[in-house]
């Protein structure tokens, strides 16, 4: 198993691995920031009830999307960290792909970086991952290709410029040249889906968490990279 | 053929015209008009068809090509025109596993985006276009 950063050039693969150079920090350094600063009505900050991030959050990332407890279904950080805004600050959950909340993650995910991926398959999540593993296999759009047709069964080889990956998300979120910023797995996963000339699920939807928790549980051991570097 | 009756309630009724597959090729043109080879050549060459994404022509002129699929170098010389409309039309009903896209169908597909429902990624025309320019790669 190999992480997408096997695949890129060598300039992109020394920009991820500079922490003074990798344009993915200035989000995590903006989500530091946020981390400290008190929000909603309940006038509290992260740190207020987690404390030092690097002890708090370490691990956390790699064990994403799980179900939780509290909202009995699926979540992945993003949805988490939105779970917190609402419910423990009292403030408004902050919009998919938003400045501050690619921050926030990047930052909690960050505190993972080095650490395997790892969910756990149980009775609560079963059907969320078969759901995800048959959209994966599924053809889908006018191009009729499926997730695996690339990503299992292609990796290695060229579309165009870009060498294709095993499609794992484990450096999520990243920051993308094409983007000229850090975005979600969610956006990334929503390129491949337009690629294909399928139609997009909206952000938050149903179909990607399940298609995001069979991508941790197919990544399950590879280190988390968060802030990831991508073409 | 299914592909005639294809096309479900979405697809304009004219999007994909029947035609018949004889063992692993469509001998009959699928337009009245026979295929143009320079106008299939930028069909191959364009974005819209995709085709580089995955294959290499020698001398197309295009900086990145893919090799997802095998090198069309030599493909007029080693397949017949009927083989080759077969193979862009739908490849599937050759290898139901290949990742070789179904170029001129509208039934049996997931979730197409709206702006591409019920067309074929190709008219019958660019198909009898490409093959044409397919032909000239010996
Ligand atoms: C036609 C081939 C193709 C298909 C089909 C495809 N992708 Fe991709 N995908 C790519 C390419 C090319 C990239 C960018 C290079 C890379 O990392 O693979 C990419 C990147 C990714 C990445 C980021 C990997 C990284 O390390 O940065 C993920 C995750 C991903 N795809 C998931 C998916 C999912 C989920 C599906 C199915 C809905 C899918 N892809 C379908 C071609 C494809
Ligand atoms: C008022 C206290 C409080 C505040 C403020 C708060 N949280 Fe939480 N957070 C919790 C508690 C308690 C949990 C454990 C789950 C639960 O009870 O809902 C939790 C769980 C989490 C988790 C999941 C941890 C895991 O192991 O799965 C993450 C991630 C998280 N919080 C991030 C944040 C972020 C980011 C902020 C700031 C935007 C924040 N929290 C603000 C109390 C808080
Ligand atoms: C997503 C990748 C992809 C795209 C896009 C694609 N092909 Fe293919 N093509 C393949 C693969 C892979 C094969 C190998 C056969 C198989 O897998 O069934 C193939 C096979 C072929 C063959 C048969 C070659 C042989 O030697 O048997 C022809 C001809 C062909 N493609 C032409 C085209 C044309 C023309 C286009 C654009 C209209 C196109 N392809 C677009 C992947 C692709």
């Amino acid at each position: 198993m190999k992480s997408g950063i096997e695949f890129v050039s060598d300039d992109l693969r020394k920009l991820q691995a500079d922490d003074f150079a990798n344009p993915g920090m200035l989000w995590v350094a903006r989500g530091e920031k946020i981390w400290g600063e008190a929000a909603g009505n309940g006038g509290k900050s992260c740190a207020a009830c987690h404390g030092v991030a690097a002890k708090s959050m370490q691990g956390v990332a790699a064990r994403y999307p799980r179900v939780d407890p509290g909202a009995a279904r699926l979540v992945n950080l993003e949805g988490r960290i939105n779970l917190c805004r609402d419910r423990k600050q009292q403030a408004q959950p902050l919009g998919p792909e938003s400045d501050e909340l690619l921050a926030l993650t990047a930052y909690v995910a960050h505190q993972s970086r080095g650490v395997p991926v790892s969910v756990t398959l149980d009775m609560q999540n079963r059907k969320d991952f078969e759901r995800g593993r048959e959209l994966y296999n599924r053809r889908i759009g006018q191009m009729n290709l499926a997730c695996t047709h690339c990503h299992d069964r292609s990796w290695g080889k060229k579309l165009a410029a870009e060498t294709v990956s095993q499609g794992h998300g484990n450096a999520f979120p990243a920051y993308r040249l094409e983007w000229q910023s850090v975005g979600s797995l969610q956006r990334r996963i929503r390129a491949c889906f337009y690629g294909l000339r399928a139609e997009m699920p909206p952000y938050g939807a149903q179909e990607l968490l399940d298609l995001e928790l069979y991508l941790a549980w197919r990544a399950g051991g590879l280190p988390v990279e968060t802030p990831g570097v991508r073409r | 053929m299914f592909a005639a009756v294809a096309g479900c309630a979405t697809s304009a009724p004219d999007a994909v015209l029947p035609y018949r597959v004889d063992g692993d090729a469509i001998r009959e043109r699928l337009a009245a008009a026979p295929g143009d080879a320079a106008r299939g050549k930028a069909v191959v060459v364009s974005r819209d068809s995709n085709c580089l994404l995955c294959h290499a022509v020698p001398d197309s002129g295009v900086r990145f090509m893919g090799n997802v699929g095998p090198s069309l170098e030599g493909v007029g010389a080693q397949l017949t025109e009927g083989q080759l409309r077969l193979r862009i039309v739908d490849s599937m009903r050759l290898n139901r596993e290949t990742k070789m896209p179904s170029y001129y169908r509208v039934d049996e597909l997931n979730r197409v985006a709206e702006a591409w429902r019920g067309q074929p990624v190709l008219t019958a025309q660019q198909v009898e276009d490409t093959v044409a320019y397919l032909l000239t790669l010996r």
